[in-house]
């Protein structure tokens, strides 16, 4: 058992139990800080695996963006423990039934599959070199499109946020609320 | 230690609870890992009816994915998986900004984020 065996272990029980902390927690902060933490821990793993790119991007979308963006909704809404809706006592326990017949399915799945030993040695496929140079030729498309796609959700997230706006009540509006009174 | 779940079908029987543990990492050990991520993910979709809550399991799903085609691109030295990463980052990103977006409306609209509220389409 090497380091990084041992790494691999301190990680993964790290994302599996702050994971685990993410849908078990009452209130909604703890939930989002428990999901930085795994996050922390993937980009572990990444680094673990010569994917530095990837980990800094990580941390940076995700835990950066992303996870700031959860705080300030959950954080405008004032939600806590207090006004946090529970589902009853048999709908969680089919849901973790649920969860758990399909943790069992792959499992049996994934059994037989072939065991591929990886070369722990340090590679240079994932420093950014060597990924810039395959996104910018093989999938130069895919990198032009994903660009406009985030200008349309940009637009759609400003559209769906944007507050309609109240007009003052018109002279018709008026007389007719008059009738009423 | 030998478990046996469906009796001596051979479905569901598995060898290696010290096995695994000892065995240096493998593609077995990261398969699991996102195995646990992805389910877990799942049950948290399904017990909770906070609506950010559920968001939040999507992405811990997504997340699971990204880690397994992370380690596959590192055992067969594969740039290509590396990049559908990328790609699902940005998709993620994209998917987060409009769906709090829409929760946001919501909330202003019904002044809450309970998803058992949401169920006009029905009636």
């Amino acid at each position: 058992m090497d380091i990084y065996d041992i790494l691999f272990w301190i990680l993964s029980a790290l994302a599996v139990g702050c994971a685990l902390g993410v849908i078990l927690s009452r209130n909604p902060v703890n939930s989002v800080m428990f999901l930085i933490v795994t996050f922390f821990a993937i980009s572990g793993h990444y680094v673990l695996m010569n994917a530095q790119f990837l980990a800094i991007v990580n941390i940076i979308v995700y835990a950066g963006a992303i996870m700031v963006l959860f705080l300030f909704v959950i954080m405008l809404m004032n939600l806590n423990a207090d006004v946090e809706p529970q589902k009853g006592q048999m709908v969680q326990l089919a849901g973790v039934i649920s969860g758990g017949v399909l943790f069992l399915v792959i499992l049996a799945s994934i059994k037989t599959a072939k065991t591929e030993y990886m070369d722990k040695a340090s590679t240079d496929i994932g420093l950014i070199t060597n990924l810039g140079k395959v996104l910018f030729t093989k999938y130069v498309l895919p990198f032009e499109i994903s660009s406009v796609l985030f200008l349309s959700a940009m637009i759609g997230a400003v559209v769906i946020g944007k507050k309609e706006d109240a007009k003052p009540p018109s002279k018709a509006d008026e007389a007719e609320m008059k009738q009423f009174l | 230690m030998h478990l046996s779940l469906c009796g001596n079908t051979g479905i569901f029987t598995f060898n290696f609870t010290f096995l695994f543990f000892k065995m240096p990492v493998n593609s077995t050990h990261y398969l699991f890992l996102s195995l646990l991520l992805f389910s877990i993910g799942i049950m948290g979709a399904l017990m909770r009816r906070n609506a950010i809550i559920i968001f939040m399991c999507i992405e811990l799903m997504l997340n699971a994915v990204n880690l397994l085609l992370v380690a596959f691109s590192k055992i067969y030295g594969d740039a290509d998986a590396q990049l559908f990463v990328f790609f699902i980052m940005v998709v993620a990103a994209a998917e987060v900004a409009v769906g709090l977006a829409i929760i946001v409306m919501m909330y202003r609209k019904v002044h809450s984020v309970d998803i058992n509220i949401l169920n006009r389409l029905k009636h």
